[in-house]
């Protein structure tokens, strides 16, 4: 807590005086801050697409991936992006690394790599499912969530991500993070995630994801 | 091989001047941009670096003619070929080729480098590759101790540190050995490729024999007192593996760790009654896997780019050497004072070098410079334990090192750990599919 808070008040000093450079956060804190000298001054002002090429690695070349544990960005809106990269940086989703990650980019930053992958094309990547899942998913996904994740959670512009055509395994991934309270949620969408689980249990959910990951 | 000498006799053409006249007289070049090319790259080495510089300057822009040179027409990746080892995957898994680097407009020429001037490639194949700018991005090489050598390691007492046949090698060792044998690793000491490897694959290895040969023991003898991600290895080896770290391995550990303070670094190799010489005592051992001290690859030595290192100084802004014009360097070769000798970071390297190549022959300053260097291991993979190193990096103002940002260790020990160690698991292999193809567009 004290780190990010020494970290962030230093990252705003630099941004305030409209520095060039910026501070980097040291990772280790001196028990004596006092005495702790000045960390060196870096050169900031990284293009958007050579700081996006950084995600490459784990989000696959222009934001699809190939991997399925980890999602595609490309062609998400901006805001969702920009929110989601703070709430990783700021703990309030909880992550294994990319928490680790985002706190290493400027606000300025993140906003120039969520403007990269918005203006890139999200692939789908059209997992199998059986067709009476997909079904029974599509009709869950239109009495659950349709308002939120318009046209099967394909459109960027309900800043709510997208689900169409995203990998399954992550998708199960952040669903369990939702409801341990991992990573923050809305009172709109727990309300209708505990309909959606009450009526139909686990497998109605699992329905639900399939029919996204199976979108082509 | 009639393909290799057209290449040559092509660029011989270009080289003397020729580019524009064999153009207009319709003799068909590498690439249809390679007529209107308004400047030449010569990539030299198809691993992590070189392959992503050359795909990144290509994508940066288009009219560059880019030419890679690489000696073999399939790369292994160093980064999994542990799984190899201990039988998770098999040989192929770790395998890419070329083809969709050429697919992108870039000419693989797959040849020997035996000398760089300053403005042309030559190879064994007698090909002369004209450039503009020089990429280079050699990997690393060893150095050997007394009895152990590149025949050796290919026959008997293999490093696998470069993976292909080497890899299957230790693999065939550790499977064909009786329960109740002992396998020991020697990693290197620092600097070298890949910080957190030789301890993967203790891990790895002990999973196998804790699975298949219960009776078998580990015992790593190392040069140094502490090394990449100390705390979490030792923590796993003792979760899955019976490791005390109070002894350093104990009764019931398959691993036995033996540092440098009690007489870990090895001497001398003796292949013939499969014993290793350390500072203390001898170790006779049924599999003996030694990964030598390294330096940077032999062409950079060949060619000029070393200091007393061992390694190639750059700058860290353009990765261009501080020693030779022009030519650059990425990957675990070059002295990129604050990132790791890693794949992602020979990526991420080369895609800071490529950005500012296109921006230098564009007439350009290179822009400002962001790098990234992520790192996953195995643990386990039965119950499933991944742990990774992650870093976000900018460039000092003072050029003088690369500065990390943030990042840091996968944590230990809090309640959500066994279900975030399996998802590093996972991570680990989505990263291997990503990385990959975007190094090698396959």
């Amino acid at each position: 807590m004290q780190l990010k808070t020494f970290a962030i008040s230093v990252l705003a000093a630099a941004i305030v005086a409209g520095c060039a450079t910026q501070q980097p956060a040291e990772e280790k804190v001196a028990a004596a801050p006092a005495v702790k000298k000045a960390p060196p001054k870096v050169i900031a002002g990284a293009s958007g697409a050579l700081l996006a090429s950084t995600c490459e690695g784990c989000h696959g070349t222009d934001g699809n991936s190939n991997g399925p544990a980890t999602p595609s960005i490309a062609g998400m809106s901006e805001d969702y992006l920009v929110e989601a990269m703070e709430e990783f940086r700021d703990g309030d989703t909880r992550s294994t690394i990319m928490g680790r990650i985002a706190k290493g980019y400027t606000d300025e930053e993140i906003g120039l790599m969520a403007g990269h992958y918005a203006g890139l094309t999200f692939e789908k990547a059209g997992q199998k499912a059986h067709h009476r899942t997909i079904a029974k998913g599509e009709d869950l996904h239109n009495t659950y969530c349709e308002k939120c994740h318009n046209d099967a959670g394909s459109d960027p512009s309900d800043d709510s991500g997208i689900l169409s055509g995203q990998w399954v395994p992550y998708l199960k991934y952040t669903m369990a993070d939702f409801r341990s309270g991992e990573r923050d949620i809305s009172r709109k969408m727990k309300k209708k995630l505990d309909q959606l689980l009450a009526s139909e249990g686990e497998s109605g959910l699992d329905a639900v994801i399939s029919y996204y990951g199976s979108q082509k | 091989m009639s393909n290799k000498k057209q290449f040559n006799r092509r660029d011989f053409l270009k080289v003397s001047g020729g580019t524009l006249g064999a153009a207009a007289a319709g003799f068909s070049l590498y690439t249809p941009s390679a007529s209107a090319a308004k400047a030449r790259v010569v990539v030299v080495g198809g691993g992590m670096g070189g392959a992503t510089a050359a795909r990144h300057i290509k994508k940066g822009d288009p009219a560059i003619d880019v030419t890679l040179i690489e000696a073999n027409t399939t790369y292994h990746t160093c980064f999994m070929s542990n799984f190899v080892i201990a039988g998770e995957r098999k040989l192929d898994y770790l395998a890419h080729g070329y083809d969709g680097l050429a697919a992108e407009g870039i000419n693989i020429v797959n040849d020997t480098v035996i000398d760089i001037t300053d403005n042309a490639v030559k190879t064994a194949g007698g090909g002369s590759y004209g450039f503009d700018r020089c990429v280079v991005s050699p990997g690393v090489s060893f150095k050997f101790v007394e009895g152990h050598n590149e025949d050796v390691a290919n026959s008997k007492i293999p490093h696998a540190w470069k993976a292909g046949k080497q890899t299957q090698l230790l693999h065939d060792q550790i499977t064909s050995m009786k329960d109740g044998g002992t396998v020991l690793i020697c990693p290197p000491r620092n600097p070298f490729r890949c910080p957190p490897g030789p301890y993967e694959r203790a891990s790895l290895i002990a999973g196998y024999l804790k699975k298949n040969k219960p009776k078998s023991k580990i015992i790593i003898l190392d040069p140094k007192d502490k090394f990449s991600k100390f705390g979490l290895f030792r923590e796993g080896w003792t979760n899955h593996y019976g490791f005390d770290g109070a002894k350093n391995g104990g009764e019931n550990s398959i691993i036995t760790w033996v540092k440098a303070a009690e007489g870990g670094a090895v001497e001398e190799v003796d292949a013939g009654s499969m014993t290793v010489s350390a500072a203390v005592e001898d170790f006779e051992a049924d599999v003996i896997n030694v990964i030598p001290d390294q330096k940077a690859g032999a062409l950079a030595f060949t060619v000029g780019l070393t200091d007393d290192s061992g390694w190639c100084p750059v700058n860290l802004h353009t990765f261009e050497s501080t020693i030779r014009k022009n030519i650059h360097v990425i990957g675990d070769a070059s002295a990129a004072k604050g990132m790791p000798k890693s794949g992602y970071a020979a990526s991420s390297e080369a895609k800071v070098c490529a950005a500012g190549i296109v921006a230098v022959l564009n007439g350009a300053a290179p822009g400002s410079p962001a790098y990234v260097n992520t790192c996953y291991s195995v643990i386990s993979f039965e119950p499933k334990d991944g742990i990774s190193v992650a870093a976000i990096y900018k460039l000092r103002e003072d050029g003088s090192k690369i500065q990390k940002m943030s990042g840091g260790l996968t944590p230990s020990g809090d309640k959500r750990n066994a279900a975030n160690r399996a998802r590093e698991v996972d991570y680990a292999l989505s990263w291997y599919e990503n990385i990959t193809s975007n190094t090698f567009a396959d």
